[in-house]
C-alpha cells in the first residue's frame, strides 16, 4: 500500500488507485472530463493534470498510478497553468452557443470554463463544424459541441454492450458516431445523455423544454420495471418534463433503462382525470359521489364470494393494503397481484424474490437464467451480469426466453435448450451444464416471472429449486435462488399476501369466473395486462392513472395517481423496500389510490381504519414487518415451493413482446411508440425526432 | 484535407474477396494468434482496397469486419483514422505529390502546377475519364531525391516540371515509364556523380 502525498496531506491508498482517485479519497476534486469513474481510463482531455515533484511535466492524475512517496501538487501554479491551457485548447473548437444548448447550466465545461477559461479568446483562425449525427429517436446531436472525450463511446462498448459507437477520421476531423447512421440499439442509450460532459449529447424528448434551475425535483423510485431504479423527477409546476438516474450502488448504481426515462410524456397523454360511469353502454364523466354510488348499488348485499380484486404491475404497497383489507371485510377470499397468472408466492419469502441481491450478480461465478430476457425484463440486472462478464470467469447456460433475432444479450452464453426438458436434465445432472453449476463456488440461477406464469408455473419452480439444491446455490450465506420479476407492484404484493384466500380464486379463475358469471363483480386496481373481453357480464370497475385496456372495459373508472403523483412504498424483485416521493400532483379530481379506497370504504359503512398515510403505513408495518425495513436486503427464509409434477415440453417465453410498449404508461407516450416502431419494426421514427 | 466518404449510391451493395485474395487472407490473419485475429484488420483493409479499384467501399469494410470477428465501427475507426485507405473511387492512376518542406524546397510547387496544367484538374479532383486523380500528401520519405510524387505503387522521384509532364504522358498513354529518380542517377547517388571513396575505385 503505497503512501503519497497530496497537497500536504498524507494518504495510503490501494496500489493500483490513480492519483485523482487518491486526491478524491482526501475530498480533493480535481477536474475532468474524459475521467468517468465507472469506465475506463482515456485520459484524453487533460484537464486533470497535476504537478508532480520530480518529473518536469505535470502528469495526468486520472491515468497515473500511485507510487510510493509521490508529492502532488494539484493546486500549484503549475497545475492551474496546465489546466488553463487544456481548456483553452477544448475551448478552440467549442462554440459559444450556451444560451442555445440544453446542456447550459448543468454544464461540466461551462462549469469548468468558468475556473479555468480565459475572459477572451486568442484564436482567430478556422472554427471546426461537424455534421450532427443521428442516433435515434431519443438522442439528441449537437457535435460541433464534442469535445471527444470518448465518454459515449466507453459506455456504449462497455456498460450497454453495444460496440456501435465509436471515433472516425483523424485530428482535428475527429468525429464521434455510428459512421453509418443507424440508431443506436441499446435500452441504456439515454445515459448517454448523462456521461456527456458537453452539450453534444442532449435528451431529445427534453429537448428546449426547461432550464435545470425551473425544475424542482424530487428523489423517488421507478415503477417500469421490478429493478427499483433510484430515479430524480424533475417538474416544473406541475409537469414532470425529465426522469435523472439517482445513485444506488447496489441497485441501478447510475444507470437508468430508456423506457423509465423517456416514457414521461406518456404521464400527461391518455390520463384519467375524473371518475367515469358506464350510462346505457356508454362512459359519461361522474362525480366522486355518483361513481361510488354506482359502485355501492352494486356491493350492497351482494355475496362477497362473488367479487374479486385483480392488483396490476405499477400499484403501490398501501393502496394494495387497503384493497385487500376492503375486499377481505366484505368476504371475498378472491384476490391477487400476479396479474400474468405466475405460481409463486406463498409464506416462504425465498420462493419469490432475487434472493442473492442485484449486486450479489458480481459474486456469481455460474448463472443459469430460465425463461428469460434479462435485457428488455430487467435492463439493469442485465448490465450487471454483464459488468460480471466483463471480469470473466463467469459461465452464462440460458434456457428458452431468449428469442429470434432479439437474442444478444451483451455477453456471451451458452443456449442450452428452450423448455422444462432442459431444466429437468439440469435437475438430475445429465446435462453438461449440470456440472459446470455443480463445480461453481457461487452458482445462481434466475427465473424469470414468464418461467412460472404458465399451467406447469408450479412444477417448473419446484424444478428450479431443485436445481439450486442439488447445485450448492444454497449454502451458507450464499442464496442464489432468483426469481426476476418485471412488475414494480409484485414483491408488494406477494409480501402483503394479496393472493386468494381459503377457496379464493386466482387471476385465471377470477377471469373465468367473470366470463362464467360466476363473479359480479371485479375491481381492477390499474389492472391492463389480462383479457377485458373474457370478464363476461361482470361489473368492472376500474382504478388507475391510464385509460388503457382495463378503463375502456370498467363499468366505473376511479381516476388514481401515477407513481409520480403518491408517496408509495414499492419492494423490487430483490424484497428492498423503498420509498417513492410525490413530485407533481395528480390531474383533474384523480387522487392517491389508497386515500380513493379509504373514502369508499366509508361509503359502504365499513371504514379501513386509517385516515393519513402515517397512519396507513403504521398500519401496514404491523401487519407486514418486513415492510419497514426500508432499503434492506438479505435472502428470503426458503422452504417447499412449488409442487412437483410433470412440465409441458412447451418452450419457456419471455413475456415481454416490446420493451418500450410494456405498460399503459409506455403505451401513452408518443417517444416510447417512436421507439417501437423503429427498434421492433426497423421504421423510421416520426414526429418527435424534428 | 478532410477525406469524405462515398455516397451511398455510390456504394457497392456487397463485396467479396477473389478467390486468390480471400487464401490471402486466410495467410495473413494464421500470422497472429487466435483471439488476435483482429490484427488483421490493416494489411486485410489494404487487400481490399487493392482488388477494388483503390478504394474501399463500406461493403468491403463490413466483410472484413465479419471475417475477423470485430464490431463493424472497430474496422470503420481504423479506416478512416489512416489516409491511405481510400473512402471514396479515385482514377486508375493515384498521383500523389509530396510538398512537405524538403519537397517544397527542390520545388514541388512546379510538380503541383504541371500536374494541374496536363490534367486540368485542381488538387483533390478527378479527371473527367476517370484516368488521374492527384491529391497533396505529407513526406513520403524520398527527401533524398526530392522533389517526389507517387503514382499507385510507384515512385517518380528527382521531378521537373518537364518530367512529371513525361510520366504523365506516358502513363496516358497507357505505357509503363520509368519508375524511380527521373533526372539521370542511379537511385539516391549524390546528383553530381559519386564522391566518397571514389579514390579507390579501380585501384584495389
Amino acid at each position: 500500500m503505497p503512501t503519497l502525498t497530496i497537497d500536504g496531506q498524507e494518504i495510503e491508498v490501494e496500489a493500483n488507485t490513480t492519483v485523482l482517485q487518491a486526491a478524491e479519497e482526501l475530498g480533493i476534486q480535481i477536474p475532468r472530463f474524459c475521467y468517468h469513474d465507472r469506465l475506463s481510463i482515456a485520459g484524453n482531455c487533460r484537464m486533470c493534470l497535476v504537478e508532480m515533484e520530480g518529473p518536469p511535466k505535470p502528469i495526468a492524475s486520472c491515468a497515473m498510478p500511485v507510487g510510493e512517496g509521490m508529492v502532488i501538487h494539484t493546486n500549484s501554479e503549475v497545475a492551474i497553468k496546465a489546466r488553463k491551457g487544456a481548456m483553452e485548447f477544448l475551448l478552440i473548437n467549442h462554440p459559444l452557443d450556451c444560451p442555445i444548448c440544453d446542456q447550459g447550466g448543468e454544464c461540466d465545461l461551462q462549469d469548468q470554463a468558468v475556473a479555468f477559461g480565459r475572459g477572451d479568446s486568442r484564436y482567430s483562425e478556422h472554427k471546426r463544424a461537424v455534421k450532427d449525427k443521428y442516433l435515434g429517436p431519443l438522442i439528441a446531436t449537437s457535435m460541433t459541441r464534442c469535445i471527444t472525450c470518448t465518454r459515449c463511446i466507453r459506455f456504449a462498448t462497455e456498460i450497454a454492450g453495444v460496440e456501435e459507437l465509436g471515433a472516425t477520421f483523424r485530428g482535428e476531423e475527429t468525429e464521434i458516431g455510428t459512421y453509418v447512421e443507424e440508431a443506436l440499439t441499446s435500452e441504456l442509450s439515454g445515459n448517454l445523455v448523462d456521461v456527456c460532459p458537453v452539450g453534444a449529447l442532449t435528451n431529445q424528448a427534453y429537448a428546449f423544454n426547461a432550464r435545470p434551475w425551473e425544475l424542482r425535483k424530487t428523489e423517488s423510485i421507478d415503477v417500469h420495471d421490478a429493478v427499483g431504479c433510484n430515479i430524480r423527477i424533475d417538474c416544473r409546476g406541475n409537469e414532470v418534463l425529465r426522469v435523472l438516474p439517482r445513485l444506488h450502488e447496489d441497485v441501478n448504481e447510475e444507470w437508468l433503462g430508456d423506457r423509465s426515462r423517456y416514457a414521461v410524456d406518456g404521464l400527461g397523454l391518455q390520463r384519467l382525470d375524473r371518475p367515469y360511469v358506464r350510462v346505457d353502454g356508454k362512459l359519461k364523466p361522474a362525480s366522486w359521489d355518483a361513481a361510488f354510488a354506482a359502485i355501492k348499488a352494486r356491493m350492497d348485499g351482494a355475496d362477497g364470494g362473488r367479487m374479486a380484486a385483480i392488483a396490476g404491475d405499477m400499484a403501490d404497497v398501501e393502496a394494495m393494503l387497503a384493497l385487500k383489507e376492503m375486499f377481505t371485510a366484505l368476504g371475498s377470499p378472491n384476490l391477487d397481484c400476479r396479474q400474468d397468472g405466475a405460481k409463486i408466492g406463498g409464506k416462504h419469502r425465498g420462493g419469490y424474490i432475487f434472493n442473492s441481491s442485484i449486486a450479489g450478480i458480481e459474486d456469481a461465478d455460474a448463472i443459469l437464467l430460465v425463461g428469460t430476457n434479462p435485457r428488455w425484463e430487467a435492463t439493469l440486472v442485465n448490465a450487471r451480469i454483464r459488468k460480471r462478464w466483463l471480469r470473466g470467469g463467469l459461465a452464462v447456460g440460458v434456457i428458452g426466453g431468449v428469442m429470434g433475432s432479439n437474442d444478444d444479450l451483451t455477453y456471451k452464453y451458452d443456449y442450452l435448450g428452450a423448455g422444462p426438458a432442459t431444466l429437468t436434465e439440469i435437475a438430475d445432472g445429465s446435462h453438461a451444464f449440470a456440472k459446470v453449476l455443480a463445480d461453481a463456488e457461487r452458482p445462481m440461477i434466475i427465473l424469470g416471472s414468464g418461467a412460472v406464469a404458465r399451467d406447469d408455473g408450479a412444477a417448473v419452480l419446484d424444478l428450479a429449486r431443485r436445481v439450486a439444491e442439488q447445485n450448492g446455490m444454497i449454502s451458507g450465506d450464499w442464496n442464489g435462488f432468483n426469481i426476476l420479476h418485471r412488475a414494480a407492484s409484485r414483491v408488494g404484493g406477494l409480501d402483503l399476501g394479496f393472493l386468494p384466500g381459503d377457496d379464493g380464486r386466482d387471476v385465471a379463475g377470477i377471469v373465468a369466473g367473470a366470463g362464467k358469471g360466476e363473479i359480479d363483480l371485479v375491481w381492477l386496481l390499474g389492472a391492463d395486462e389480462i383479457d377485458m373481453q373474457a370478464l363476461g357480464q361482470a361489473f368492472v370497475v376500474y382504478q388507475g392513472h391510464h385509460g388503457d385496456a382495463g378503463a375502456h372495459r370498467a363499468d366505473v373508472i376511479l381516476p388514481g395517481a401515477a407513481y409520480t403523483e403518491k408517496d408509495a412504498t414499492w419492494v423490487n424483485t430483490e424484497g428492498r423496500v423503498q420509498l417513492g416521493r410525490r413530485a407533481a400532483y395528480p390531474p383533474g379530481e384523480a387522487r392517491e389510490d389508497w386515500s380513493i379506497l379509504r373514502a369508499f370504504s366509508a361509503v359502504l359503512d365499513q371504514p379501513l381504519p386509517y385516515d393519513s398515510l402515517a397512519q396507513l403505513r403504521q398500519h401496514m408495518v404491523e401487519a407486514v414487518p418486513s415492510l419497514g425495513e426500508v432499503d434492506e436486503v438479505g435472502p428470503g427464509e426458503m422452504g417447499a415451493m412449488g409442487v412437483a409434477g410433470d412440465v409441458s415440453a412447451a418452450p419457456f417465453e419471455s413475456p415481454v413482446a416490446d420493451y418500450y410498449l410494456a405498460n399503459a404508461i409506455c403505451r401513452a407516450s408518443a417517444v416510447m411508440a417512436d421507439s417501437s416502431r423503429l427498434y421492433l419494426n426497423g421504421e423510421e421514427a416520426t414526429g418527435t425526432d424534428g | 484535407m478532410k477525406r469524405v466518404p462515398a455516397p451511398d449510391d455510390q456504394q457497392p451493395d456487397s463485396f467479396a474477396f477473389t478467390a486468390e485474395n480471400a487464401a490471402k487472407a486466410e495467410q495473413i490473419i494464421a500470422k497472429y494468434p487466435p483471439r488476435r485475429q483482429a490484427s488483421a484488420v490493416m494489411p486485410l483493409l489494404d487487400l481490399a482496397q487493392r482488388q477494388h479499384k483503390n478504394w474501399l467501399p463500406r461493403a468491403a469494410m463490413n466483410t472484413v469486419a465479419e471475417m475477423l470477428d470485430m464490431p463493424r465501427i472497430r474496422v470503420y475507426e481504423v479506416a478512416t483514422f489512416y489516409t491511405m485507405y481510400n473512402l471514396a473511387p479515385v482514377g486508375e492512376h493515384f498521383v500523389q505529390i509530396c510538398t512537405t518542406t524538403p519537397c517544397w524546397l527542390r520545388g514541388s510547387d512546379d510538380v503541383v502546377s504541371a500536374c494541374k496544367n496536363k490534367l486540368g484538374i485542381d488538387l483533390g479532383e478527378t479527371t473527367a475519364d476517370g484516368k488521374f486523380t492527384v491529391i497533396e500528401v505529407e513526406c513520403l520519405g524520398a527527401c533524398v531525391n526530392a522533389p517526389m510524387m507517387q503514382v499507385n505503387d510507384d515512385y517518380f522521384e528527382d521531378l521537373t516540371a518537364d518530367s512529371t509532364a513525361a510520366v504523365l504522358d506516358a502513363l496516358a498513354r497507357g505505357d509503363k515509364p520509368k519508375v524511380g529518380p527521373q533526372g539521370g542517377r542511379h537511385t539516391t547517388e549524390p546528383s553530381g556523380g559519386p564522391t566518397t571513396l571514389t579514390d579507390f575505385m579501380g585501384d584495389g
